[in-house]
């Protein structure tokens, strides 16, 4: 348990975060690891974890028929996957699938819920991490819609 | 009130507008829009006894990381390219050019042996001197790692002068790509970080990361305080870059992008490529980021 | 060269012209041709626009007669003489296809060896200017420089302001200072009409032996140096530029530029006329048979939007930006790059805009904006 806990306070999304809370949050963690080629998760699955990637790649992926599926998004080392728990209707949007061996924390949502419920303080300073995240995601997903390596020609 | 300068005497046979002929040695594609050719000088361009040498007037010339020619193609018309080649093998000249417009969908359509006419070189240069005992972090997008190739050369040529070299290329597809067989040469060194992206891909086709190239920022390592970064693509690219290397608290003078302008002449006179009070064809491509920051954000400069 | 002035008599004009011919000089001045006083080679006296003067005012320039029979009784017209020494249209070279490669052939055809009649101040400002722009670098332009070292320079003192002038503005005249060969003033007085010489150079020194001349007096100097006094009260316009480039530069987004969008044509008529405007294109061509290529250098506006295209579209696709372009580089950018400011307060701009765009009256708004909005803090 220790472990986790050092593991949570050393990682930058949850800088400066109250010890206090990271002893919460690490009692609703704890360490996964996927194969190359396991979907973590499915579009449509109901959304009652999220991620932090220690180290590997997953990527986000869409199915389109006839197209098969379409990459639109790797996450890697440090990165924070999955947020569509924090929100309803708590479904997953997307397939996610291991591209290497990936090693994770794993967060039960529906536990973190319920220590946000109790701890209104932690709820709030989670969802602006979280918001962050999703803001970084969104312009990241706005730069890509302006086709900024100047593919028009 | 203008004071009189009195005008220089030199000699009139050097006409910086006059182009000299080189020859195709080599095209390769790229992408399907996209095409690498090797030039050589000839021999018998101008009646030059010997071109190998370099120098004015000759028809090699040494060139530093940044620099671009102008490429002239009989009859069709001449536009700049930035030099892709390796700097400490000038005899070669290397560029790489998209075809964009009436000019370069010729010049694409070369073949070998074909004559292309060259100005040059031209312009200021990435800053690979200065940085000599830094991390380096390259950031790229699109064809904008075609002139920061000569920079990577050097820096591999001289590995030794920097400290940890990262390398982050971004283009829309896997296909857009630019170099694929030197990337993944590079990818397998061990000094240097190679992180590369595209904006989507289907899993059978690409096994790198996806994302803009702005997320690969917070993966490169380097110490801020030592690092000099060089960040050549579209301006709105380079924007949103700039952004994320200020967030890893790099400072405004420890970044160097590269401009892209109309130019006709390369040596300051016919005005197209004016960025304020800038030339850049000799003030530029290649500007310290702090020395045009109140122009970046502006429109229509 | 002496400090030494002298008297050239009216009637003894043409012979300051047979001097400068018969040095192998093309002697090239102002003219009347379409309504409007303009440069071309002149082999006569009577080739100059005796006794014509120009009403000049924003967007509107007429010839008028005077009542005397002055040759210089004008003030400037559309033209001025960087079409010599930078031509509208200029062949740099011909290739021509030789097997599988070309061959350059430079353009090296003699240029003239002009002779300038009738320089006023401003523009012996916007040859200093240019010579900055194509001599002063790194690159030198080749066809620039052997017109420019070639020239005499015939300058004449204005002894009367235009509607549009702010030579004093710019600290460019009305009195011609450096840079000339001779410098005359035209002085009509009655029945007396002379020129004051004054030699600039011992090219100038030279040809003045040629031509009769007898010494000027110190009443003959006091009283050009009084008209041309008098012609510096009569300024058109004023151009207020203390801090003119910061002023400008701070103002990049400015609500004027908006506003003069909406008038501003985007004729490119203020850049052809501008004796400073040096901005070119190339144009390459071929013949028929494809065997000879050529690439001729004309004239450009940063009006125009090709000016700034680049692939996919123009860098200053808005009028607004075509505008800002044009006025800060001509009053602001100019100062970083070449020393000097790109305007010589001629007036051209103004008289030859087709909607009266004022370039005085712009940056006076900007300025008075900015101490409005001091005065509201």
């Amino acid at each position: 348990m220790e472990m986790l806990d050092r593991l949570l306070a050393e990682h930058p999304f949850f800088k400066d975060l109250d010890p206090r809370y990271i002893k919460l949050i690490a009692e609703c963690a704890r360490n996964v690891t996927f194969k190359a080629g396991d979907f973590i998760f499915r579009e449509g699955d109901p959304s009652n974890k999220f991620w932090l990637i220690r180290s590997g790649k997953v990527s986000l992926e869409v199915f389109a028929p006839g197209r098969g599926p379409i990459m639109i998004e790797t996450l890697g080392d440090g990165d924070v996957m999955g947020w569509s728990w924090a929100v309803p209707p708590y479904r997953k949007q997307y397939d996610a699938r291991a591209l290497e061996l990936t090693r994770a924390l794993e967060f039960d949502a529906l536990c973190i819920r319920g220590k946000c419920d109790e701890e209104p303080k932690l709820g709030y300073e989670l969802f602006k991490r979280f918001a962050q995240i999703i803001g970084q995601r969104l312009q990241a997903t706005r730069l890509r819609l302006i086709d900024i390596y100047g593919g028009r020609s | 009130m203008a004071v009189a300068v009195k005008p220089q005497t030199i000699e009139i046979s050097a006409d910086p507008m006059v182009p000299v002929p080189y020859r195709v040695l080599r095209v390769r594609r790229e992408t399907p829009d996209t095409f690498t050719l090797e030039l050589e000088a000839l021999t018998s361009a101008f009646g030059h006894p010997s071109p190998v040498q370099t120098g004015e007037g000759s028809g090699v010339r040494a060139f530093a990381p940044g620099q671009f020619n102008m490429l002239y193609l009989f009859g069709v018309g001449e536009v700049p390219i930035s030099i892709s080649g390796d700097p400490a093998q000038p005899e070669v000249l290397v560029h790489t050019v998209r075809a964009v417009g009436a000019v370069t969908r010729a010049i694409c359509a070369l073949k070998r042996d074909e004559i292309v006419g060259v100005r040059g070189p031209f312009g200021s240069a990435w800053p690979v001197a200065e940085a000599v005992g830094n991390d380096i972090v390259i950031v790229a997008g699109g064809v904008g790692l075609a002139p920061l190739r000569p920079a990577i050369y050097h820096l591999l040529n001289h590995r030794h002068e920097y400290g940890r070299v990262a390398l982050l290329y971004g283009a829309r597809t896997p296909k857009d790509m630019l170099y694929k067989r030197e990337l993944s040469e590079w990818r397998g060194r061990f000094d240097i970080q190679v992180e590369v992206t595209v904006d989507a891909a289907r899993p059978d086709e690409w096994r790198g990361n996806v994302g803009v190239v702005t997320t690969l920022i917070s993966r490169a390592n380097f110490d801020p305080f030592h690092t000099t970064a060089l960040v050549c693509g579209p301006e709105v690219m380079m924007r949103f870059t700039i952004l994320e290397l200020q967030k890893r608290e790099l400072r405004d003078d420890q970044i160097y992008i590269s401009m892209e302008r109309n130019m006709k002449c390369a040596i300051g006179f016919c005005g197209h490529c004016q960025y304020g009070p800038n030339f850049v064809c000799k003030d530029g491509p290649v500007f310290r980021f702090d020395k045009v920051r109140e122009l970046f954000g502006k429109r229509e400069i | 060269m002496s400090d030494e002035q002298f008297i050239i008599e009216g009637t003894d004009f043409q012979k300051l012209l047979d001097a400068l011919r018969q040095q192998g000089y093309t002697t090239v001045g102002p003219t009347v041709r379409d309504g409007a006083i303009v440069y071309d080679e002149i082999a006569s006296v009577k080739d100059l626009p005796i006794g014509w003067t120009d009403e000049q005012d924003g967007g509107r320039y007429r010839l008028q007669k005077r009542n005397d029979q002055a040759l210089f009784g004008y003030v400037v017209g559309p033209h001025s003489w960087k079409k010599f020494l930078h031509p509208p249209v200029l062949s740099l070279w011909k290739a021509r296809k030789n097997g599988k490669s070309f061959e350059i052939l430079p353009n090296r055809n003699d240029s003239p060896r002009y002779a300038f009649i009738g320089v006023r101040s401003c523009e012996l400002h916007a040859i200093f200017i240019q010579d900055r722009v194509f001599t002063n670098g790194k690159f030198i332009d080749p066809h620039y420089q052997a017109r420019r070292q070639k020239v005499f320079i015939v300058a004449v003192n204005c002894v009367q302001a235009g509607g549009t002038c702010f030579c004093v503005s710019m600290k460019t005249g009305p009195k011609a200072t450096l840079g000339f060969d001779l410098a005359l003033t035209e002085i009509i007085d009655g029945q007396k009409h002379y020129f004051v010489v004054e030699v600039g150079t011992e090219k100038g020194a030279e040809i003045i032996q040629r031509v009769p001349a007898k010494p000027a007096q110190p009443n003959d100097i006091q009283i050009a140096e009084e008209r041309i006094a008098r012609a510096a009260q009569q300024m058109g316009r004023h151009l207020d530029t203390t801090d003119i480039k910061n002023l400008l530069y701070r103002n990049l987004e400015h609500p004027r530029w908006d506003e003069v969008a909406t008038r501003c044509l985007n004729c490119a008529n203020c850049t052809m006329v501008c004796p400073t405007c040096f901005c070119t294109t190339v144009e390459d061509v071929t013949d028929l048979t494809g065997t000879e290529a050529e690439r001729v250098r004309k004239w450009d506006s940063c009006f125009t939007m090709d000016f700034s295209y680049i692939h996919g579209g123009s860098v200053r696709a808005s009028a607004k930006s075509r505008y800002r372009q044009w006025l800060t580089h001509k009053l602001a950018s100019w100062i970083d790059q070449f020393g000097t400011s790109g305007c010589v307060g001629c007036g051209r701009c103004i008289t030859w805009c087709p909607v009266a765009i004022d370039i005085t009256e712009e940056v006076r708004a900007i300025r008075e904006s900015e101490q409005v909005s001091k005065k509201g803090e």
